[in-house]
């Protein structure tokens, strides 16, 4: 590196300096580094900016003007996605399931080009046996469910009368005793009580319609779509996890909208980035201008544990140090007694709880002091 | 089988429902059914309800048979002559009422050339749709119905002459208009209702301009001349009431001039205007914190008595005197007893209200606006003809308001004015524009209704034209003396020390927790501090047990209740509502104890 940049490591982020370093001349270097410097320290928030509460004001202003109701767009295939302000306040508050989770699913070279693409689509989806089923037959004397499958629906995930008796057997368990002939699958119900059987047999007949056959548990519709030279799939519900088990998906850009999926699956630093991404999304859709270094101080405030926690009394309120301000959002009883318990004390370091005092806020021109030496102490100290 | 419903009640069924329908109807009709009765068949439900209750809102319509009105030019003749009456029509079964639920059955025709045979009902006249006040609006088919109906909002809360024998009356919080006019333009509504009997605005001439921009978002600018001719002027009338309660023990209040040793006595000059029976006398013009009536009451609390031996002669004041910021001339004093027979003091306050900025004036059509200014009458933009307008109002409040019919109201009373005659603008059968215009032109005006105007201050001509004319404006109640406020300092709360809340109490304005968020993110944290001092106090803490220390002021002297007088007690500066809430936390079991120590 340029000796004159070296002297700035540290003070400008690397990205930055090895920009300079690429599209400036030598000759220039030392004076264009000098007013990159003074340009990014003007940049910066002054010591004592009430950076949270501005981050507040700014996204709760544009909140206030947000439709509740969502806009729909005619002729465009698409999926019920929940938009707008209760979007916002089911990632803000770090919900672990959310009301509508999709996923967006890009693949790998020879696929995302559109080879294959419905079969493809048809192993992601979620097959329950429900759909396999032509008729249910209760012979109620003998207690037993007789089931004919559609044979064009089993052609169309690829899968044998057989292989469907299987994954029947592994969903039912030991409720009943299941034979396969040709396209029959006969249920024998296992107990033998004649006082609840006619309950059970019915029950049976519910559970069995859920069991799981094929494909992605979870993933209940799935829409393939083309997006700029490229094929992709969109699916409602969400499951990164088996999703990623799958060879023909492009693990590094198929995402979710499951923030605390995410989370799990890709770690805090990506839960990080999806809030932030989900909540931008939402706010430019409405039409709205806000920041997104506000929106990166909200997502950072969650995430900093390591774990997604929602702005809620069971979230990051929840961590505050002060009990004060904490008993100044929602609960306040149960938040004084729980201090009184433990014997908490409060050192009045934050904006709340000096407000209730009525002391000075710790913040803007609340911080500078005068520092002096004491005349008397010295003197007593020189005796 | 259809099930039959008398008022909502099971009460049999029919084989033919429409039959059954037909028969009530008919019976109705001829009289041998009361004619309060409606019936109703419910497609849906597939039963017949009928109603004879009261509470539902009926109105007449015409009854139509076979395509052909009962209602015939003869009966209209014998009408116009006398020989016939409203009644008789009813009686006749030519006239019907409908309740909502009979309307869904009918077909009703708006006027008599749409009738077809299909038609059940004739619409007497399209102004019988609407109520009363909607009916006063002129032109009511050339606005929006939204602004409509708001229109007939502001005439409800518009300064008239509510009663004739106002003179007489005590009512509470009323307001009168000095000069009332009948409108240039009116509706048949405005006969109907006798409208001349109590009219409530005045017919003055209105230009649509900018001026300055005072009159920016809704805001109107008034001539000052007009003013001072009487234009808005108005009377507020409210009454003070007073009455001498008995109490147990054969005690009671009285209504005397105080004497000095009353406990909550005044000052003598708050007595100024009573007279010997303790009552003010008619037109004083009194200020606030003046007393109106002198009154006397019982101490409070008849057990504390017993420490004073004279004690029954210390009495309570309990007179009536204007509240902050109010003022007037008393009007009218009655003496009267109340249902108990105690003696009952009533007084009648009138202020006159000139109009000021700030106060609310209306036109028919739900155009409203505050005055923003009044200009000197020589500063006031004038026509060729040397017409002056008495208000000015702004053009932007039309487009997005669509309110056709203010501006028709504009050249018709224009017309109106210059022609001398009144313009009928009732709704659906209003005279037409193009009528107006034409006799505009005849009048020697623009057809229209601008005219060329020039600036008041500069004398210049101004280079477009003005659209001006005469409107039917109302002044409503919504006065700013009524509402002006503000406080410096004031009375406080007794639990929390805090300013009080509202106007009544000479109040504060609150500086909310939203409003506190803004001082943060400004950073202005010293600012801050001295917002919320409203409140603040000084409290000795014991450094010992971190509670708070009582200071006795008799000895000069701190102590702990805990701890003793043998600790180190140091004051320190919090809000009231902190105190407060350590005292709660007290109450609940909890001990909370302030650790002290040095700031800097």
């Amino acid at each position: 590196m340029h000796k004159d940049l070296e002297e700035y490591s540290g003070k400008l982020p690397p990205k930055i300096l090895a920009e300079i370093e690429e599209k400036c001349p030598v000759s220039k270097i030392k004076k264009v580094v000098k007013k990159v410097y003074d340009e990014y320290s003007a940049a910066q928030v002054d010591a004592g900016e009430a950076v949270g509460l501005i981050s507040a004001e700014s996204i709760g202003e544009p909140g206030t003007q947000m439709t509740l109701n969502t806009f729909h767009y005619a002729g465009v295939a698409e999926m019920n996605v929940t938009m707008g302000l209760p979007r916002i306040i089911e990632i803000l508050d770090g919900r672990k399931s959310i009301a509508t989770p999709q996923m967006e699913i890009f693949l790998k070279a020879p696929y995302n080009k559109g080879k294959d693409i419905k079969e493809l689509a048809l192993q992601i989806k979620e097959t329950q046996f429900e759909e396999l089923v032509a008729e249910y037959a209760l012979n109620i004397v003998d207690l037993r469910i007789e089931i004919k499958l559609k044979s064009d629906k089993l052609k169309e995930i690829d899968m044998t009368p057989g292989a469907v008796a299987k994954a029947l057997e592994k969903g039912l368990s030991n409720d009943a005793a299941i034979k396969q002939a040709g396209d029959t699958i006969t249920l024998q119900l296992a107990t033998k009580d004649e006082t609840k059987a006619l309950n059970s047999l019915y029950r049976l007949k519910e559970k069995s319609k859920e069991v799981y056959i094929k494909g992605i548990k979870g993933v209940s519709q799935i829409l393939p779509v083309k997006r700029k030279e490229e094929f992709i799939i969109i699916t409602a519900g969400s499951n990164l996890k088996k999703l990623f088990e799958l060879e023909f998906v492009d693990t590094e850009r198929t995402t979710t909208n499951d923030v605390y999926e995410i989370s799990e699956v890709l770690g805090v630093e990506a839960a990080r980035q999806a809030i932030m991404d989900e909540v931008f999304k939402v706010i430019e859709t409405q039409g709205l201008n806000v920041d997104i270094r506000h929106i990166m101080l909200v997502a950072d405030t969650m995430t900093v544990s390591g774990e997604v926690k929602g702005i809620t009394r069971y979230g990051v309120v929840s961590e505050k140090a002060s009990v004060l301000a904490r008993a100044s959002f929602e609960t306040p009883i149960k938040h004084v007694i729980n201090a009184a318990l433990k014997g908490e004390v409060d050192q009045l370091n934050s904006v709340v709880e000096n407000v209730m005092l009525n002391q000075i806020v710790p913040v803007g021109t609340g911080l500078p002091q005068l520092v002096s030496k004491r005349a008397k102490e010295e003197k007593q100290k020189e005796k | 089988m259809t099930e039959v419903y008398l008022n909502g009640r099971y009460v049999g069924d029919v084989d033919n429902s429409a039959e059954f329908v037909n028969r009530i109807k008919q019976d109705r009709r001829s009289g041998s059914l009361p004619g309060d009765m409606n019936v109703y068949y419910d497609d849906a439900l597939g039963s017949v309800m009928v109603e004879s209750t009261r509470g539902r809102c009926r109105r007449p319509l015409v009854i139509v048979k076979d395509g052909v009105t009962l209602l015939t030019d003869r009966h209209v003749k014998q009408l116009q002559k006398g020989e016939l009456s409203w009644n008789d029509l009813i009686a006749q079964g030519i006239i019907e009422f409908l309740d909502a639920s009979e309307e869904e059955n009918s077909l009703v025709a708006f006027s008599e050339k749409d009738i077809t045979p299909e038609h059940t009902h004739l619409e007497i006249s399209p102004l019988t749709m609407l109520g009363v006040i909607a009916g006063l609006i002129p032109y009511g088919d050339y606005i929006q119905s939204a602004r409509l109906i708001i229109g007939t909002r502001n005439l409800k809360q518009s300064v008239g002459l509510y009663a004739a024998n106002f003179p007489l009356r005590m009512d509470m919080d009323v307001n009168l208009l000095h000069y009332p006019q009948m409108p240039l333009v009116q509706t048949m509504m405005h006969e109907l209702s006798e409208y001349k009997a109590h009219p409530s605005g005045q017919n003055i001439v209105v230009a649509i301009m900018s001026f300055k921009g005072y009159n920016i978002e809704d805001a109107v600018i008034i001539n000052r001349g007009s003013i001072e001719r009487g234009f808005g002027r108005s009377s507020y009338f409210r009454p003070a009431v007073s009455e001498e309660l008995r109490y147990s023990g054969g005690l009671m209040d009285s209504i005397v001039v105080p004497d000095k040793d009353v406990k909550g006595y005044k000052s003598e000059r708050d007595y100024r205007f009573l007279e010997d029976d303790g009552i003010v006398y008619p037109e004083a013009k009194v200020k606030e914190e003046d007393v109106i009536i002198g009154k006397v009451s019982p101490p409070r609390f008849l057990s504390n008595l017993e420490e004073y031996s004279l004690a029954s002669n210390i009495r309570r004041e309990s007179s009536v005197s204007l509240r902050h910021g109010e003022e007037g001339v008393v009007d009218f004093v009655t003496l009267t007893e109340n249902e108990e027979g105690n003696k009952l003091v009533q007084v009648r306050l009138r202020d006159q209200r000139i109009p000021e900025i700030g106060d609310k004036f209306v036109s028919r059509h739900g155009q409203k606006g505050v005055v923003g200014l009044i200009v000197p009458e020589a500063n006031m933009p004038f026509t060729a003809s040397g017409i002056k307008p008495d208000l000015i109002f702004s053009p932007h409040g039309i487009p997005s308001r669509m309110t056709i019919s203010h501006m028709i109201e504009l050249i018709g009373g224009k017309t109106a004015a210059l022609s001398g005659r009144i313009i009928d603008g009732t709704i659906f059968a209003g005279e037409p524009e193009e009528h107006i215009r034409k006799e505009l032109v005849s009048l020697g005006f623009q057809e229209k209704g601008t005219e060329t105007m020039y600036n008041g201050v500069t004398g210049e001509l101004m280079e477009s034209k003005i659209f001006i004319g005469n409107m039917y404006y109302l002044r409503l109640k919504h006065m700013v003396a009524n509402k002006i406020h503000s406080r410096a300092r004031g009375p406080i709360q007794l639990l929390t020390r805090q300013p009080t809340e509202g106007r009544a109490k000479e109040g504060g304005l609150r500086l909310g927790e939203m409003e506190k968020d803004t001082f943060v993110a400004h950073g202005a944290s010293l600012l801050l501090k001295e917002r919320f001092d409203s409140d603040k106090t000084v409290v000795p803490v014991c450094e010992g047990c971190g509670i708070i220390a009582i200071f006795d002021p008799l000895k000069d002297k701190r102590y702990c209740p805990v701890c003793g007088d043998n600790v180190e007690i140091s004051d320190i500066e919090i809000s009231y509502a902190f105190k407060l809430i350590l005292d709660e936390f007290k109450s609940l079991g909890i001990y909370p104890r302030l650790q002290l120590r040095s700031k800097y």
